[in-house]
């Protein structure tokens, strides 16, 4: 059962504020393989592993769906710093 | 369960000296890790310093996320008699049971003296800002790498990665 990337959308917006939200579908159109890029104050004082944690579970089914997923979690402050270093 | 349930040599407690993960495919364990299971894994994690639950071998990894944890725990330096990998593919009891047993839904784990780090994201990110070295450091799987930088005597140098 291949996921759409807007159930993945609702699901993630639904959950938490969303600054930015970057999603990409990895898949080649199959529907199984995404990367996910998450920037909300909501990761604000939590671990890495935990805001992971956070995001599995928030798309605990799609996931279940998929042959991989990727994701980053930033809060904003750290958003800005990421892309300055990349840019 | 079921097969696993008829071998007389499973149900006796003395089958420590078996493989740990040799169990048959069983489509239960899916919704339910038993605590044998539990308790196995909980094992396999703590008697190793590193643990790396993939697909395939770090020789021939079978998926790029995979392939991707190991290049990072090479890179490090991580000695093989201090690091074990167990390979999901060849034991589809296993890859259920390590999901629900860390709670994480994807594959590779990494787990260092017996605590869950993460999957391949965290393993990557931690590479990249530093935080996996200063672990590996912490939890001795590596030596710290302090006294070499400090012997040139510029010890603002820092490291480049190139």
């Amino acid at each position: 059962m291949p996921v759409s990337l807007s159930d993945l959308e609702a699901a993630i917006r639904n959950a938490i504020p969303v600054a930015h939200l970057e999603i990409d579908d990895q898949s080649s159109g199959c529907g199984e393989n995404y990367a996910v890029l998450i920037v909300s104050e909501a990761f604000e004082g939590k671990s890495t592993l935990a805001r992971h944690r956070f995001i599995n579970e928030v798309l605990k089914a799609q996931i279940a769906q998929m042959h991989a997923f990727s994701q980053k979690t930033f809060t904003p402050k750290q958003y800005e710093a990421y892309l300055q270093k990349s840019s | 369960m079921l097969r696993s349930a008829f071998r007389v040599t499973y149900t006796k407690r003395v089958s420590s000296r078996l493989p740990i993960f040799s169990s048959p495919t069983l489509s239960l364990a899916r919704r339910y890790l038993s605590q044998e299971t539990r308790s196995k894994i909980q094992d396999a994690v703590s008697a190793t310093p590193v643990v790396l639950f993939m697909k395939g071998t770090p020789d021939f990894p079978q998926c790029g996320f995979s392939r991707a944890a190991i290049q990072v725990l090479d890179l490090h330096g991580v000695p093989p008699e201090k690091m074990k990998t167990f390979n999901v593919l060849e034991d589809s009891e296993l890859r259920q049971a390590i999901k629900e047993f860390s709670e994480w839904p994807t594959i590779p784990q990494l787990y260092v003296n017996g605590e869950f780090v993460g999957g391949c994201d965290i393993l990557l990110s931690m590479h990249q800002s530093g935080e996996l070295e200063d672990l590996l450091e912490k939890k001795g799987v590596i030596p710290p790498v302090a006294e070499e930088s400090q012997a040139p005597g510029s010890p603002n140098t820092g490291t480049s990665s190139a």
